[in-house]
C-alpha cells in the first residue's frame, strides 16, 4: 500500500480529495437534499444569501433556489467532466498508440490531423460544433471530448515512441503477437500513467469549456448548470454580485480539487521526481 | 607518506534504502607513482569510494564516520571552497561515460581551457597552447581539430582520451579514474589502459582505478584492492592478489573469469541446421531533396552456416552489425538480399502472418535484462505468454513455466511475482525460460551475459552450457567478449563494419587467428597474459 501513503503524504493533494469528495457528496446527494426540480421558481427573486432561512444562499433574479441549482449544477458538471475526458483520452489513447507504435507514413497522417485539431483554438471549434448540432447536453458533452483530445493523443504517442523499442516489445514480436495485442495489452499499461494524470487537467477543462458555453448561453438551458447561473447572474453582477460569484466559487473549488488530485497523482506514481 | 589515505571510512545511505550503509569501515591507502585498482562488482561501493574522495557523494549519502586524508589533510571535514580549490590542481577525475561527463554544447578545447581559465592566470594564447599540448599528449590524432570540435563529432575513444586530458591538465597528484573504459570497445579499452598507463610513468600521478574488470586489473594495477558489500575484502600487490587469491570471495571472483582458450572441443553434426546465405541489410536515411542523404552497410553479404546441436559465435565491436544479424535471422529487421534457410524453409520469403504463425522454430534472448520484460506482467505469464498466444491452454502453460523454472534454476514458487522483484541474473534467467518456452529449433542470444557481474555471468554461461547439452539446442551467440566465446561457442565469426572477416571452429581460431582484425582482437583482450589460478567456475559467490 505504498501507493496510498505516498498519495496521503501530500497536504495538497489531500486538500484536493476532501474538495472532490465534498463536491462528489454535492452531486449524489442532491435529489434528497432538494427534492423539488431545481429550475422551478421557489421565492422572490433576488433574495441576498442568509436573509430568508428558506434559501441560505439566496435566489437568483429569476426566484430560483441557488442552493438547489449549485447541488445539482454539481452532477452536470461532473458527469460532463467525466464523459467529456474519457472520450478524449478514448480518442487520444487509440490515435496515440498507432503512431507512436508504427511511426512512418502512419504517424505522419495521424499527427497531421491532430495538429490541424490543435492548430484551431478549441473554444472557436467547440462553439463552431454546438452551433452546427445543437445545444443539447449529450451533443455538448461530445463535443467537449472532440476539442480536447490532441494532447492526450501527443502525450500517449511520446510514450509509445520510447517504449516501442524496449527489448520486451521485440520479445513479443518474436514470441509471434499480433500488433494489436502488443499495443493495447503490453505497451498501453506501461504508457497509462503519465495519461491518468493529464486526465485531470482534461476533466478540469471540461468543467470550464462547458461553463463558459453556459455562460454564453450556449449550453443547455434545461440542465442546471453553475455556468447557465453564472450566465443568468450576469444582468445584476453590479449590485447582486452573489448569484454569479457563488457558482463561480463553485467551479474554482471543483477545478482546483481535480487539478491537485491529479498533481498528487502525478507525484505519487513518480516518486523519485519528487523527492528531488 | 602515503599520499591518499582513507581511513575507517563509513558512508551511510538514506533512511528508506535498501541497506543501512554503501560504505563500512573502508581502509585504504594509495601512494605517488601508484597504481591501485578498487575492484568488485555492481553494489559493492567502489564507485562510492570515488565519489567520497572527490566530495561527490549523492544527495542524502553523508560520510558518517572515518577520514579522507589527503597530502595530510581531511578532505571530509573541509569547505566547499576548499575542495573546489583542490579538484582540478590536485585531484582530477575521469568519468565512465565520456558522453555525458562533456557538455555537449561546447567545443573540447573551451572545455579544457576552462581549467586553466578558472585555476590559473594564463592569457588566451597560452591556454590554447596549453590545450594543443594536452590534447598531443593524450595522443588524439589531429590535436587541433579535435580542440575546435564538439563532443559528438569524436568517437568514443577520442572523447575519454579528452576527459583524460581535461583531468590531467593542472598536473593533479592524484586521478581517480572510475571505470574509464567501460563503455568502450576491447581495442579502444587496450589503447586508453596504455595511455593512462604510460601517463601514469611520465608524470608520477597516483592513480585510484575502479573498475570491475580482473582482465583490466592485470593489465593496469600495481596494487589491489577487492570490494564487496561496502567492504574492503582483500588488498595487497596486484601480483599476490591476482595469483594467490585467500579471501573467498576474491578466489570465487577469479574463477568467475572465463579463461582465454577454448574447452576440448566437442564432436559437431556434419547436418546444418540453420544456413545463412548472402544476407545484406543497409539502412539509408532520406534527407529532405536528397541532402544528408546516408547509406550505412549494417550487414554485408554475409554467409554463415550453425551446425545441428552446435553454437556459432559472432563476435566483433561496437558498430559491426553483429545485433543487427541477429534482428535479421528472427526477422525483427527484414534484410534486402539474401537467404536464412531453418531446415531447408527461407525465412526471409515468409509474410507477416506466416511468421506469426512460425515463430516456435527460433526464438531470441536479450541483452538488457531490464528492459526486456515487461514491468508490469507477472513473471510466470511472461513465460507462458508464447505457448498461450499459440493455442496452448493456459493450464498447460502455466505448468510448463513452472518445469522451464526449474530447468533455469529459479524457484517455481516465483511464478506469480513481478519483474522488478528479481536480480539481473534472475531476470536473465526468466527471458531464457521465455525463449525456451516455445521450444524453439534454434535460439539467438544477442549478448546475455554483457549487462551482468562476472560471478553471476559465469553462473549463466554454465547454464547456458548445461542446457545446450541437455536440450540439443541450436544457438547463435552474439556477444563482443572472446573469453565468453571462448568458453560456450563451437564456431566462432569475426564481424567488423557489417562483414565476417574470419569464421572457423573456435580451437582453431584461438590457436592461429588468420585475419590481422582477428589478431587485433586478441591482443586487445583485457589480462590476456594472465591466467586465472582458479579453474573457471571451480569456485562460487556464496
Amino acid at each position: 500500500m505504498g501507493f496510498v501513503r505516498r498519495y496521503l503524504r501530500s497536504p495538497a493533494a489531500v486538500v484536493g480529495l476532501v474538495l472532490l469528495v465534498l463536491v462528489v457528496a454535492m452531486a449524489v446527494s442532491a435529489p434528497w437534499v432538494f427534492p423539488r426540480d431545481p429550475l422551478s421558481l421557489a421565492g422572490r427573486p433576488l433574495q441576498w444569501p442568509g436573509a430568508n432561512p428558506n434559501f441560505w444562499l439566496g435566489t437568483d433574479n429569476t426566484g430560483r433556489d441557488i442552493a438547489a441549482q449549485i447541488f445539482h449544477g454539481a452532477r452536470t458538471s461532473l458527469l460532463i467532466g467525466l464523459v467529456a475526458t474519457a472520450i478524449s483520452i478514448g480518442i487520444g489513447i487509440v490515435v496515440g498508440a498507432v503512431a507512436g507504435f508504427y511511426g512512418g507514413w502512419v504517424d505522419d497522417a495521424l499527427m497531421r490531423v491532430t495538429e490541424a485539431f490543435q492548430t484551431l483554438p478549441n473554444f472557436i471549434l467547440l462553439l463552431v460544433l454546438v452551433a452546427v448540432f445543437g445545444s443539447d447536453i449529450r451533443t455538448v458533452t461530445i463535443a467537449i471530448g472532440l476539442v480536447s483530445w490532441p494532447p492526450s493523443a501527443r502525450l500517449t504517442r511520446a510514450e509509445f515512441m520510447s517504449l516501442r523499442s524496449r527489448e520486451f516489445v521485440q520479445a513479443c514480436r518474436v514470441l509471434g503477437m499480433r500488433d494489436t495485442r502488443i499495443i493495447f495489452r503490453e505497451i498501453l499499461p506501461n504508457a497509462l500513467p503519465p495519461v491518468i494524470v493529464y486526465a485531470s487537467v482534461i476533466m478540469a477543462v471540461a468543467i470550464l469549456l462547458e461553463s463558459s458555453l453556459a455562460f454564453l448561453n450556449l449550453s443547455d438551458p434545461n440542465v442546471p448548470s453553475w455556468g447557465n447561473l453564472i450566465g443568468a447572474g450576469r444582468g445584476v453582477l453590479r449590485v447582486q454580485w452573489y448569484v454569479s460569484a457563488i457558482p463561480g466559487v463553485a467551479i474554482l473549488a471543483t477545478v482546483l480539487a481535480v487539478s491537485l488530485v491529479g498533481q498528487g497523482l502525478n507525484d505519487a506514481l513518480n516518486p523519485r521526481l519528487k523527492s528531488r | 607518506m602515503s599520499l591518499l589515505s582513507i581511513e575507517g571510512l563509513t558512508v551511510a545511505l538514506p533512511k528508506d534504502g535498501d541497506r543501512p550503509y554503501a560504505l563500512r569501515d573502508v581502509t585504504l591507502q594509495l601512494n605517488p607513482n601508484e597504481i591501485l585498482c578498487v575492484v568488485g562488482e555492481s553494489g559493492s561501493g567502489k564507485s562510492m569510494t570515488a565519489s567520497a574522495v572527490m566530495g561527490l557523494l549523492p544527495e542524502g549519502v553523508t560520510v558518517e564516520r572515518g577520514r579522507v586524508l589527503f597530502e595530510g589533510r581531511d578532505l571530509v571535514s573541509m569547505s566547499d571552497a576548499e575542495l573546489r580549490k583542490l579538484r582540478g590542481p590536485r585531484l582530477g577525475m575521469v568519468f565512465q561515460e565520456p558522453m555525458t561527463a562533456l557538455n555537449p554544447l561546447r567545443s573540447i578545447g573551451s572545455q579544457i581551457g576552462e581549467m586553466f581559465k578558472v585555476h590559473t592566470s594564463l592569457s588566451a594564447g597560452e591556454r590554447d597552447a596549453k590545450v594543443l599540448a594536452l590534447l598531443e599528449q593524450v595522443r588524439i590524432p589531429d590535436p587541433a581539430a579535435a580542440a575546435r570540435a564538439y563532443p559528438h563529432e569524436l568517437s568514443g575513444g577520442q572523447r575519454q582520451r579528452a576527459m583524460i586530458a581535461m583531468a590531467l591538465a593542472l598536473e593533479p597528484k592524484l586521478l581517480i579514474c572510475d571505470e574509464p573504459t567501460t563503455a568502450l570497445d576491447v581495442t579502444t579499452q587496450a589503447q586508453i589502459l596504455e595511455l593512462i598507463r604510460d601517463l601514469q610513468r611520465r608524470t608520477g600521478t597516483a592513480v585510484l582505478f575502479i573498475t570491475h574488470d580482473f582482465g583490466v586489473v592485470a593489465d593496469i594495477a600495481d596494487r589491489v584492492a577487492v570490494m564487496r558489500h561496502g567492504e574492503v575484502v582483500e588488498q595487497g600487490p596486484a601480483e599476490e592478489v591476482l595469483n594467490n587469491p585467500q579471501h573467498p570471495y576474491t578466489r570465487a571472483l577469479v574463477a568467475a573469469v572465463p579463461p582465454l582458450s577454448p574447452p576440448a572441443a566437442q564432436p559437431l553434426a556434419e547436418e546444418a541446421i540453420m544456413e545463412i546465405q548472402h544476407v545484406s541489410k543497409t539502412y539509408r536515411k532520406a534527407g529532405l531533396f536528397g541532402r544528408n542523404r546516408r547509406v550505412t552497410h549494417a550487414v554485408r553479404d554475409v554467409s554463415l552456416s550453425l551446425p545441428r546441436g552446435g553454437t556459432l559465435g559472432i563476435v566483433g565491436e561496437s558498430g559491426s552489425g553483429k545485433s543487427t544479424l541477429a534482428r535479421c535471422i528472427v526477422r525483427l529487421l527484414d534484410p534486402e538480399q539474401g537467404s536464412i534457410r531453418i531446415e531447408g524453409q527461407d525465412r526471409l520469403a515468409l509474410s507477416r502472418a506466416e511468421l506469426r504463425r512460425d515463430a516456435r522454430r527460433i526464438q531470441m534472448v536479450f541483452q538488457d535484462p531490464y528492459a526486456s520484460l515487461n514491468p508490469r506482467r507477472k513473471v510466470g505469464e511472461l513465460v507462458a505468454q508464447g505457448p498461450m498466444v499459440h493455442g496452448t491452454p493456459r493450464a498447460e502453460a502455466f505448468r510448463r513455466a513452472r518445469d522451464l523454472f526449474e530447468l533455469v534454476g529459479l524457484d517455481p514458487r516465483a511464478l506469480d511475482r513481478y519483474p522488478h522483484e528479481f536480480s539481473g541474473g534472475q531476470r536473465q534467467r526468466i527471458g531464457l525460460a521465455r525463449a525456451l518456452a516455445m521450444q524453439p529449433d534454434v535460439l539467438v542470444a544477442d549478448e546475455p551475459v554483457s549487462a551482468l557481474d562476472v560471478s553471476v555471468q559465469a553462473q549463466v554461461l554454465k547454464l547456458l552450457a548445461r542446457l545446450r547439452t541437455q536440450l540439443g539446442l541450436s544457438m547463435v551467440f552474439i556477444t563482443h567478449d572472446l573469453r565468453v566465446a571462448a568458453q560456450l561457442c563451437d564456431c566462432i565469426a569475426v564481424m567488423r563494419q557489417g562483414e565476417v572477416v574470419e569464421q572457423g571452429a573456435t580451437a582453431e581460431i584461438f590457436a592461429n587467428p588468420r585475419h590481422e582484425y582477428t589478431r587485433a582482437l586478441f591482443s586487445a583482450v583485457p589480462g590476456k597474459g594472465w591466467t586465472p589460478p582458479v579453474a573457471f567456475g571451480a569456485e562460487e559467490v556464496a
